[in-house]
C-alpha cells in the first residue's frame, strides 16, 4: 500500500495540574474529542495506539491498551500502549501511521496521556529519569534538568551561547503559550524573570524547565481512500521517521548536539523530498531551553552552534522566519510526557487548517513535529502538510 | 627463630572538612580558651555526609596498596578495626576487599576494641604473615566516631584512617617487637543499639589510659633492653592532646620526641585511625634508623605496644600522599553544617525512602 | 523503590574499581561494561579493563533540584568526565565549591556512599569524583 495517511481528528484537553481528573478521564476526554472531530463513530475505529511513560510509577496502573479501550467504550478492538519516553506520543502516532501504511487498518486512532501530578516532584523527577540510563545516571543523583545542564554548558563553552539566548527561548514560548487556550502557564515572562529565577541545575533555572503536568491528546489517523471520504480538511503526514542514539548522555559522541534528530530529520527530509528551508513552522521538544537550540540546529533550520543567536535574533518568534513551537512549546504548554507528542500533533494539525487563531501563522502549508525521549536517545519527526 | 616482619607499606586518609574548637564551644555555651588549655584541641576532622568509616578505610587502603607497590590479590588478609562500622553485621572488611580488589583469595573480618582495634589487626596480620600463612595481610583502623552533643567528646570525636600492609619483604619499616597489656576496665562503652558512647568521666585517666599505655611502654622496653632515649620518635593514643604529653611526662620521654606524631590538636581524635595515623605521620618523615616507640590505647581496656625500625626503602619510596597533605587541605564548617554532615539534625540521611 | 540487593552487588566491580570493556577488535574502550562492541558487534571480542580514575571534566552541573534520596546532599555537582583512557563517565564530583569547577580540570577517582536503601537497606557505595590536588 502506498496511499498516504491523514489526521482527520484531533483532540487534546487542558494542560496543567488537574487534582480532579484520573488517567482514564484525561485519555477518554481528549479521545472523544478527537473522534468527533473526526466526525466518526466509534465503531469506525480499527486499531488503538497510546502513548504514555510511565503511568506505571505515576499511577501504579499498567495494561494501558486494554484500560483505555476500556473507558472509551472501545471494547474488542486491538489495543497497544507505545513506549519510548517523553517521545511515547509521537512513537504512538508513528505506529498508528504504520499500521494504515501497511494496509492492515484504515482508521486508528493515536493518543497520548500522562498523570504526573499525584505524586512528590522528587519522586517525579526520578521516574522521569527512567529515560535516562537507571545504573549510570540516576544512580549517581543525576536529574534530567542536570542531564540537559551538562548539555547546555558544553553547547556555551563550544559556541558561545550565552545564558541570555538560552533563556530567550522561554521568553518566546511564554509569548505564544498566551495565545493558547489549553496550555499551562499562558502568561508572560521577562528575559530578566527567566534568569533570575531559582536554579534548579546550574546553569538552568525554573524558567527553563518545562512543568510536571497532567494531559491528554488524541488524533484519529485516516487511510487516504477514508480520509477523501469523510474529512474536508485532511492533513496528511508526508514523511515520518525515527532514530536512536545512545541511552546515556555521557555515551554521545557529543554533548553539544542531538545526533538522533539530525538523523531522524536526515532522514525526513530524504522521504518528504524537501530542504529544512521549505518547513514553515515547527513544534520542537523544547523540554528545556537549551533543548529547543539543540532541536532547531539538528532539524537544519540554522548551522550547529547558531541556534541561540538564531533565537536572540527573533527567526523563531511568532513572526519570525521559522515560528518555532506557536503552542507555548513545552515549556509553556506543559509537557504531559506521554501526551506531548500528539499534542504536537494537534497543534500542527490547527495551524495547517487555519484554525490556530491568533497564534495562526499565516498560509502555512508545511510544518514540522520532533519529539524527543530522554536526553536524546530517541527522536521522532513528522512531516505534516495540506494539499 | 628471628625473622623479619614489618610495614611494606601505609596510606592514610581524613576528611576535607574542619571545624574549630571555637564554633563548638560557642554552641554549648563552653569558654573556648580553657577548653583548648585542658584538652589540647585546635579543631578537629569532619566527614562529609557521603563519608563513613568504609570510605575512609577504603581510601587509606588504595593509598596503601599504592605506596607499597604490590599486587592486591597477593593480600591474604584484611582486617579493619573500628568502632563505628556502617554496619553492625556485615563487614566493613569486605568493602575494602574489593575496593582494593583483593578478593577472593583471602580472609577478612572486622574488629572492635574501643580505640586499639586497628593496632591489634596489625599483631594479628604479623603472626599470619609469620607464620607463612599470607604473604601480605592489611590492618585498618579508621572511624567516624561521635560525641553526644555537649559533651566534652564532641571537642574531640574526629573522623579518619591509616592502613598498612605487613608483609616479610621490602620493609619501609621492621616491627622489632609487640607487647599488649590487657585488663578488663569499664572507662568507656557503648551498649547494643545506642547512638552515643558513655564514658567513667575522670576513671578514663589514670585507672585506664595512663595505667595501660605507660605499663605497656615500660614492659616492651624493658623486654629488648631500651630505655626512653633510645627511640628518635614515640607516638601513643591521643584521646586528645593532653593525655599523650602527660604519658610521655611520666615515662620520661622527651617532648620533642612525640611532636611529630601529635595530631589530635588539630585533627581531633580518629579513634581507631589515631595511633596508626601518628605513627604514619612519623614515617612521612623518619629516616633509616630511626626507632619509634607505638602505643595504642583502646578503652575497656587495653594498649598494644610496638618498637619499629625504620629502613632505608623507606626513603626510596617516600609515600606520596603523606598525611602533611591531607592536612593541609582543608575547609572549615560552622556547627551548623557539621550538625548537618553527622547526622545530628533529625532526618537528615542520604538514602532512598 | 527499593530494588533486590543483587542490583547493586552484581555492579560492584564497575562501581567501586571503574570496571569497563575493551574491545580487542577495534581497540575502543567503553564504561560501563558491555557485552558487545556496538562498532564491530559480532566481529568484535570485548575483555574487562580496570581504569585508572584520572581523568578532566567535561561538563558538569550544580544539582540544587535533587533526585528522591539526594535532598541533603544538595547542592551537589554532576559531571561527565573524560577518563584518560578515553570513556565518558558521569559522576558527582566531590569536596568542591562550585566556583573551583571548570571544563578540562584534573580529577581523581575517590569511594563514597553514594545512597542508601532506606535506613535498613544495604549501603551502595561507589565512585565520586573530586578535583586533582
Amino acid at each position: 500500500m502506498s496511499g498516504r495517511v491523514a489526521i482527520i481528528g484531533i483532540g487534546i484537553t487542558e494542560f496543567g495540574e488537574l487534582w480532579d481528573q484520573r488517567y482514564r478521564d484525561l485519555i477518554t476526554k481528549a479521545g472523544t474529542k478527537a473522534i468527533i472531530d473526526a466526525g466518526i463513530e466509534g465503531e469506525d475505529i480499527e486499531g488503538l495506539y497510546i502513548g504514555s511513560m510511565s503511568p506505571g510509577l505515576f499511577s501504579g496502573q499498567e495494561h494501558i491498551g486494554a484500560l483505555v479501550a476500556d473507558y472509551s467504550g472501545l471494547i474488542g478492538i486491538p489495543a497497544v500502549r507505545v513506549e519510548g519516553a517523553c517521545a511515547s506520543g509521537s512513537l504512538a502516532l508513528r505506529e498508528a501511521y504504520l499500521a494504515i501504511k501497511s494496509g492492515e487498518m484504515d482508521i486508528v486512532v493515536a493518543g497520548g496521556v500522562e498523570k504526573m501530578t499525584d505524586v512528590s516532584a522528587s519522586y517525579a523527577t526520578v521516574t522521569l529519569m527512567g529515560a535516562g540510563d537507571q545504573e549510570w545516571e540516576t544512580f549517581k543523583g543525576a536529574t534530567f534538568p542536570s542531564i540537559y545542564a551538562l548539555m547546555a554548558r558544553r553547547h556555551m563553552f563550544e559556541y558561545g551561547t550565552t545564558i541570555e539566548q538560552i533563556s530567550q527561548v522561554a521568553v518566546k514560548s511564554h509569548d505564544n503559550a498566551c495565545l493558547n487556550p489549553n496550555a499551562q502557564f499562558p502568561f508572560r515572562v521577562t528575559l530578566d524573570q527567566v534568569m533570575r529565577s531559582s536554579l534548579i541545575a546550574d546553569p538552568l533555572r525554573l524558567l527553563h524547565c518545562s512543568p510536571l503536568s497532567d494531559g491528554a491528546a488524541a488524533v484519529v489517523l485516516a487511510s487516504e481512500e477514508k480520509a477523501k471520504e469523510l474529512s474536508k480538511n485532511p492533513v496528511w503526514i508526508r514523511a515520518s521517521s525515527t532514530a536512536t542514539d545512545t541511552l546515556a548522555l555521557h555515551d554521545r559522541k557529543s554533548l553539544s548536539r542531538m545526533d538522533s534528530t539530525i538523523l531522524a530529520a536526515g532522514k525526513a527530509y530524504k522521504k518528504a523530498g524537501i530542504k529544512p528551508k521549505d518547513i514553515e513552522f515547527a513544534e520542537v521538544h523544547d523540554c528545556f531551553s537549551i533543548a529547543e537550540i539543540l532541536a532547531i540546529e539538528g532539524l537544519g533550520f540554522c548551522g550547529i552552534g547558531e541556534g541561540g543567536r538564531l533565537t536572540e535574533g527573533g527567526d523563531t518568534a511568532l513572526d519570525g522566519r521559522i515560528p518555532i513551537n506557536t503552542s507555548g512549546g513545552l515549556k509553556g504548554k506543559g509537557h504531559p510526557v506521554g501526551a506531548t507528542g500528539i499534542a504536537q500533533a494537534v497543534e500542527a494539525t490547527l495551524q495547517l487548517r487555519g484554525d490556530a487563531g491568533k497564534r495562526q501563522v499565516k498560509d502555512a502549508r508545511l510544518g514540522l513535529i520532533h519529539n524527543v525521549g530522554g536526553s536524546g536517545a530517541t527522536t521522532v519527526i513528522h512531516i505534516l502538510e495540506v494539499d | 627463630m628471628k625473622m623479619d616482619v614489618g610495614i611494606v607499606g601505609y596510606g592514610v586518609y581524613i576528611p576535607r572538612y574542619r571545624i574549630k574548637t571555637e564554633e563548638i564551644a560557642k554552641v554549648w555555651g563552653d569558654d573556648a580558651g580553657s577548653i583548648k588549655n585542658s584538652l589540647l584541641i585546635y579543631e578537629k576532622t569532619v566527614p562529609a555526609l557521603d563519608e563513613d568509616t568504609a570510605t575512609i578505610a577504603v581510601e587509606s587502603a588504595r593509598n596503601a596498596v599504592q605506596h607499597a607497590r604490590i599486587n592486591p590479590k597477593e593480600i591474604g588478609s584484611i582486617y579493619v578495626g573500628s568502632e563505628s562500622h556502617p554496619y553492625v553485621v556485615k563487614p566493613t572488611s569486605t568493602i575494602v576487599a574489593a575496593a582494593i580488589d583483593a578478593v577472593p583469595d583471602m580472609t577478612a573480618a572486622d574488629y572492635e576494641f574501643a580505640c586499639k582495634a586497628g593496632t591489634a589487626a596489625i599483631q594479628t596480620t604479623m603472626g599470619l604473615v609469620k607464620s607463612g600463612m599470607i604473604k601480605y595481610g592489611m590492618a585498618v583502623g579508621a572511624d567516624t566516631s561521635q560525641g553526644k552533643p555537649g559533651d566534652a567528646l564532641e571537642y574531640t570525636a574526629s573522623a579518619g584512617g591509616a592502613a598498612y600492609i605487613i608483609g616479610k619483604d621490602n620493609l619501609i619499616a621492621r616491627i622489632l617487637d609487640t607487647y599488649s597489656y590487657t585488663t578488663d576496665t569499664p572507662d568507656f562503652w557503648r551498649r547494643e543499639g545506642q547512638e552515643f558512647p558513655s564514658h567513667g568521666a575522670r576513671f578514663t585517666g589514670q585507672p585506664a589510659y595512663f595505667k595501660h599505655v605507660i605499663e605497656a611502654a615500660k614492659e616492651i622496653m624493658k623486654r629488648n633492653n631500651l630505655k626512653p632515649e633510645d627511640f628518635d620518635y614515640a607516638v601513643f593514643h591521643q584521646p586528645n592532646g593532653k593525655f599523650p604529653l602527660k604519658a610521655a611526662e611520666i615515662l620520661g620521654i622527651e617532648k620533642k620526641r612525640l611532636e611529630t606524631g601529635l595530631l589530635t590538636p588539630y585533627i581531633g581524635n580518629t579513634y581507631s585511625g589515631s595511633t596508626m595515623l601518628g605513627l604514619a605521620r612519623i614515617l612521612d618523615d623518619a629516616v633509616s634508623g630511626d626507632r619509634v616507640l607505638a602505643v595504642s590505647y583502646g578503652s575497656g581496656a587495653g594498649s598494644d605496644a610496638f618498637i619499629i625500625e625504620v629502613t632505608k626503602e623507606n626513603e626510596k619510596r617516600r609515600n606520596s600522599k603523606p598525611l602533611k597533605a591531607y592536612m593541609d587541605r582543608k575547609e572549615y564548617v560552622e556547627y551548623s553544617t557539621y550538625a548537618k554532615f553527622k547526622g545530628k539534625i533529625k532526618g537528615v540521611k542520604l538514602e532512598k525512602p | 523503590m527499593s530494588r533486590g540487593v543483587a542490583v547493586h552487588w552484581r555492579l560492584i566491580p564497575q562501581r567501586y574499581n571503574l570496571v569497563g570493556t575493551e574491545c580487542k577488535n577495534c581497540g575502543e574502550k567503553f564504561f560501563p561494561l558491555r557485552q558487545l562492541c556496538p562498532n564491530c558487534r559480532r566481529s568484535g571480542d570485548v575483555r574487562e579493563v580496570k581504569y585508572s580514575g584520572e581523568g578532566e571534566i567535561y561538563s558538569y552541573t550544580i544539582v540544587h533540584t535533587p533526585s528522591e534520596g539526594f535532598e541533603f546532599m544538595k547542592p551537589y555537582v554532576i559531571g561527565v568526565i573524560k577518563l584518560v583512557e578515553g570513556p565518558f563517565i558521569t559522576a558527582q564530583i566531590v569536596d568542591c565549591k562550585p566556583e573551583d569547577l571548570e571544563i578540562g580540570k584534573k580529577v581523581e577517582l575517590v569511594f563514597r556512599k553514594v545512597i542508601a536503601d532506606g535506613s535498613n537497606g544495604i549501603i551502595r557505595y561507589g565512585y565520586k569524583f573530586k578535583l586533582k590536588e
